[in-house]
């Protein structure tokens, strides 16, 4: 038994971290053999990658979700230290969730792949941490590799963080080397929390988790006084009361106990249903006598990224809305709205915040749900200003007005790249064509570089990532963050067939653009969309302007040669199977079109994979 | 209702590459079914066939294969004699044998209009060397406009040319040099078909292993088109999307196939049509034979057509006669289907007016999509 109780542990004896690192480079590997070092896990129980709750996540190698693992840990100095590891996601989509994370910290490892060295959004999470003025441990892992290359990489983690190359940590958290000193450097470097405790109590949300059986598990580090169960406690953003059912910490299953104290990490348990009502980066105080000022630090999440998401057989849609209500509950960031389109029919449109959130969502839709879905392109939000300086917001090309508009702002990003010296120049042209900002290099190695860019972020949206990796063959890593608007020259490209606008490939692009948009689009539907009985006409255009188009030919023969007595039963039955197949047939004004067409042209320009 | 008999003879000398039909080239099929008294066994059906038809003048007899004249003249006009015996023919009665160029000479054929047959129908397909050799026909060119010659010659006033168009490497002016062939021959009734590459046919093997190009639809479209033009200046009407005649020269059991009305398929894997039933026999001869042995139905399965399967049926086979259908014979909803066909061009709009859906000449190319939009 740990000699330190929940609720009852001095703030001396703590310490906060989390770890920070890219994905594959070992922090799942790290986490589960500081689970086994500090003896909270039996090695015949441990299972693989142990903090990776969902499937997805585990597939992916990603953490979506952090949670928070209170580790009993005798040190050098024969004193048994409490140390809580908060895990932290580690993609770009969730820097918000992250932020939260490492304002729960006094410290961070950093965490780097000794054969691979340190990855763009690695860079960021770490400047995120520095500015939340975190204590950074540094660490190469997978020492154990032919191709590691330590003394490289400390190098360039020393001149990054400022320290010593001898102050780098060497583990391989696959045999378990170094991972006791990782622990002991954390005990040494990491501060431990400091609080009020006489104080009214205050904690930070860092994660809410909606669980079937429980409703929404919130996880908080308390900075001021203590929290207990029974009490009513107030989320300060809201004012909303509720009672605390249940309070405990995780080591690595659940432990219930009486209360939470300064410094400490934990759950709460108070029975809602929905993450909205406990929400990451919130303030918990206590109901009477509560605390005035909250932490600070909250933001409502916001969507970046929109996409229309529709079941592939309409029928499903009743449980597309089902299954969109219940993952709701557990993400705080999704929001979405009924959606009715020409060529796919009853959807949903969705906003996300990035397009990792935007894979995760469509996948456990999927997978959770058993639905076959299709998504439109994703856009990002656009502000418009019309000529009466009235704003309006677009998050769909179809609310793009066709009248003038004086001004059309888009969001646009800062973007690291960190990328061999080789690549330099590809990489270079390729944020050229997406009208990037060239904002500074630095050489973070003799054959490393970083590259700083303002790129409008609908230019990532579309297949940046995936240009970026096959022009980098795969070395590059890529890290953005929002970092206002601009002014651009965008149009709304229609695809009209027949005269008719596809509303599911209209988009908002660059006027510089738009032509190769719709070339693109009117070749591809050329290739998909089968002959009809008449000429059939695939235009692009802007507003009544056709910039490019696409004839398919009228079809010339659609008759069967022969049809006798022995032909006539074979013959009908594949005209009823054809009359089942037109009902999944669309009709865009007078063109039939397979839905197939459409879920065709609209996945090969698929988002980027989230795989990173 | 007219009333005919399909015969079908599942032999041939040798199987050619393109076609997926019923038929046998070996002389002995086990069960000791034999190519030589295979005939017996097709009477055995027409005898079972006339306890269940019951009394019935039959109208069209037609001897399909297979290659019917690989069977002895005799054997032929055996089986067409018990027809006449069990069922009786009508006055003026059509009965037709197909005939390969190779397995008929005048004799022959001066044996089956003794024995009682009207009309013959010969396979020429084409009459360039190379297109014969893709489609592994025998014959060589010009042996069939010289069998239906002999054919007028021994008394058959009617006579029927095969021809099939759209054949990878044939080009325009093989097809010219073909019609000019048929036209030569004198015959009056022509059938001509696009290509079709059947699944499971030796020429579907040659076609996906890319050695035979693949039959382009435009190029068929256009061929059609040329066919249709020259036998319309030689004096021929077309009454079905593939088949031309002079006047009177109409096949009369095809259009009782056509017209969806009643007809007893004698045969391995032949199939009937009586009175809102279909059925079709086992395909093998010696499966066939075995049950017929047992003094049971040949059949392998059978359907009884409900009333929406019985439109179906009517309305994708009258719309490819030139007489086409009532416009009762179609779907009350598909009016405006039809209104909308005729605004395209497919469907002649004063028929319409008269309450007749009729193909106009481009919609005849695209007959399977009226059909499909006349049934919604």
């Amino acid at each position: 038994m740990p000699v330190q109780q929940p609720g009852a542990t001095d703030p001396s004896v703590i310490r906060n971290f989390c770890i920070i690192a890219h994905i594959d480079h070992g922090k799942s590997t790290l986490a589960d053999r500081m689970l086994q070092e500090t003896g909270v896990v039996d090695p015949r129980q441990m299972r693989a990658q142990y903090l990776d709750r969902m499937d997805i996540e585990r597939e992916r190698g990603i953490t979506i979700k952090s949670q928070a693992v209170r580790l009993p840990f005798v040190a050098a100095d024969g004193v048994e230290y409490v140390l809580n590891m908060i895990d932290t996601p580690g993609h770009v989509d969730f820097t918000y969730e992250v932020s939260r994370s490492l304002a729960a910290c006094e410290g961070a490892i950093l965490l780097v792949d000794a054969a691979q060295g340190i990855e763009a959004q690695t860079l960021a999470n770490l400047y995120l941490a520095l500015e939340n003025d975190l204590m950074i441990v540094p660490v190469l892992n997978k020492i154990d590799l032919p191709a590691a290359q330590p003394e490289k990489y400390a190098a360039e983690l020393a001149r990054i963080i400022g320290c010593d190359p001898s102050d780098v940590l060497l583990t391989s958290a696959k045999t378990g080397l170094g991972v006791k000193d990782v622990l002991q450097r954390v005990v040494e470097t990491v501060p431990a929390p400091i609080g009020n405790a006489d104080a009214p109590p205050r904690a930070m949300i860092f994660d809410s988790v909606y669980d079937t059986y429980r409703g929404v598990v919130t996880y908080v580090r308390v900075v001021d006084g203590r929290i207990g169960t029974r009490e009513k406690v107030e989320m300060m953003s809201t004012g909303a009361i509720h009672e605390l059912l249940e309070v405990g910490i995780i080591s690595p299953e659940p432990i219930v106990c009486k209360g939470l104290g300064v410094g400490e990490v934990g759950y709460l348990i108070t029975g809602v249903k929905d993450v909205r009502q406990s929400r990451v980066g919130d303030t918990i105080t206590s109901a009477q006598k509560g605390a005035t000022e909250s932490l600070g630090g909250y933001a409502d999440p916001k969507p970046m990224v929109y996409s229309g998401l529709y079941p592939i057989d309409g029928s499903d849609y009743p449980e597309l809305r089902d299954a969109l209500d219940k993952l709701k509950l557990n993400d705080a960031a999704l929001v979405y709205e009924p959606e009715t389109s020409l060529a796919l029919g009853f959807g949903f449109r969705c906003g996300f915040l990035g397009l990792l959130h935007m894979e995760i969502v469509r996948e456990r839709l999927e997978r959770e749900a058993n639905l076959d879905l299709i998504s439109t392109a994703p856009n990002v939000i656009y502000r418009l200003i019309d000529e009466t300086g009235n704003e309006m917001i677009v998050t769909n090309p179809s609310e793009f007005p066709n009248q003038r508009i004086a001004h059309i702002f888009e969001p646009v990003v800062k973007a690291t790249i960190i990328l061999p010296t080789e690549f330099v120049g590809t990489v270079m042209e390729l944020c050229q064509q997406r009208r990037g900002t060239m904002l500074g290099m630095d050489y973070l190695s003799e054959d490393r570089v970083e590259l700083r860019y303002t790129v409008p972020m609908a230019e990532i949206v579309f297949d940046f990532f995936d240009q970026l990796k096959s022009k980098t063959r795969g070395y590059a890593s890529l890290d953005y963050e929002l970092t206002g608007e601009e002014e651009s020259d965008l149009v709304k490209v229609d695809i009209l067939l027949h005269g008719d606008a596809v509303d599911a490939f209209s988009a908002i692009v660059h006027r510089d653009k738009a032509m190769a948009y719709g070339t693109m689009m009117t070749a591809k539907l050329k290739e998909l969309i089968p002959r009809q009985q008449f000429e059939v006409p695939i235009q692009a255009a802007i507003g009544s302007r056709v910039i490019t188009r696409e004839t398919i030919r009228a079809i010339r023969k659609d008759v069967l040669a022969k049809c006798y007595g022995g032909d006539i039963s074979r013959k009908r039955k594949l005209l009823e199977k054809q009359k089942e197949g037109k009902k999944r047939m669309k009709m865009v004004g007078r063109v039939e079109v397979p839905q197939e067409a459409f879920i065709a042209a609209l996945s090969t320009s698929d988002a980027p994979g989230a795989k990173k | 209702m007219p009333f005919g008999i399909y015969v079908h003879v599942p032999f041939c000398a040798s199987r050619c590459g393109y076609c997926d039909f019923n038929t046998y080239t070996a002389t002995e099929l086990g069960n000791s079914v034999t190519r030589d008294t295979f005939h017996q066994v097709l009477i055995e059906e027409i005898r079972y066939a006339r306890g269940i038809a019951g009394d019935r003048e039959v109208d069209t007899v037609f001897f399909g294969g297979g290659t019917p004249t690989l069977l002895e003249a005799d054997a032929l006009n055996e089986i067409l004699a018990v027809i006449r015996e069990e069922f009786g023919l009508s006055e003026g009665a059509e009965v037709t044998t197909e005939a390969n160029p190779d397995s008929v000479d005048a004799t022959k054929l001066g044996a089956l209009r003794e024995g009682g047959f009207t009309r013959i129908s010969l396979g020429m397909q084409s009459s360039a060397a190379n297109v014969l050799r893709v489609l592994e026909r025998t014959h060589t060119p010009g042996s069939s406009s010289a069998m239906a010659k002999a054919a007028r010659s021994v008394g058959f006033e009617h006579v029927n040319l095969d021809l099939i168009y759209g054949t990878p490497g044939e080009t325009d002016d093989d097809l010219r040099r073909s019609l000019d062939e048929v036209l030569d021959a004198g015959v009056d009734h022509v059938s001509a078909y696009s290509l079709i590459v059947e699944q499971g046919t030796p020429l579907a093997r040659k076609v996906a292993r890319g050695e035979v190009a693949e039959p382009d639809d435009d190029v068929a479209a256009g061929r059609y088109e040329l066919v249709d033009a020259v036998l319309r200046d030689a004096g021929f009407t077309w009454y079905e999307v593939s088949n031309w005649a002079k006047p009177g020269g109409e096949c009369r059991h095809n259009l009782a196939y056509w017209r969806n009305t009643d007809w007893w398929g004698i045969g391995p894997g032949a199939h009937s049509h009586i009175a809102g039933e279909r059925w079709w026999n086992h395909k093998h001869p010696a499966t066939y034979a075995e049950a017929l042995g047992q003094g049971g139905s040949p059949a392998a399965d059978r359907e009884v057509l409900t009333p929406e399967q019985v439109q179906t049926e009517s309305v994708m086979l009258g719309v490819r006669l030139a007489e086409g259908l009532p416009v009762s014979s179609i779907p009350a909803s598909s009016r405006t289907a039809a209104a909308v066909l005729v605004g395209r061009g497919l469907l002649n709009g004063e028929a319409l007016l008269a309450g007749r859906i009729q193909l106009t000449d481009s919609g005849r190319l695209l007959a399977d999509g009226v059909v499909r939009e006349l049934l919604g």
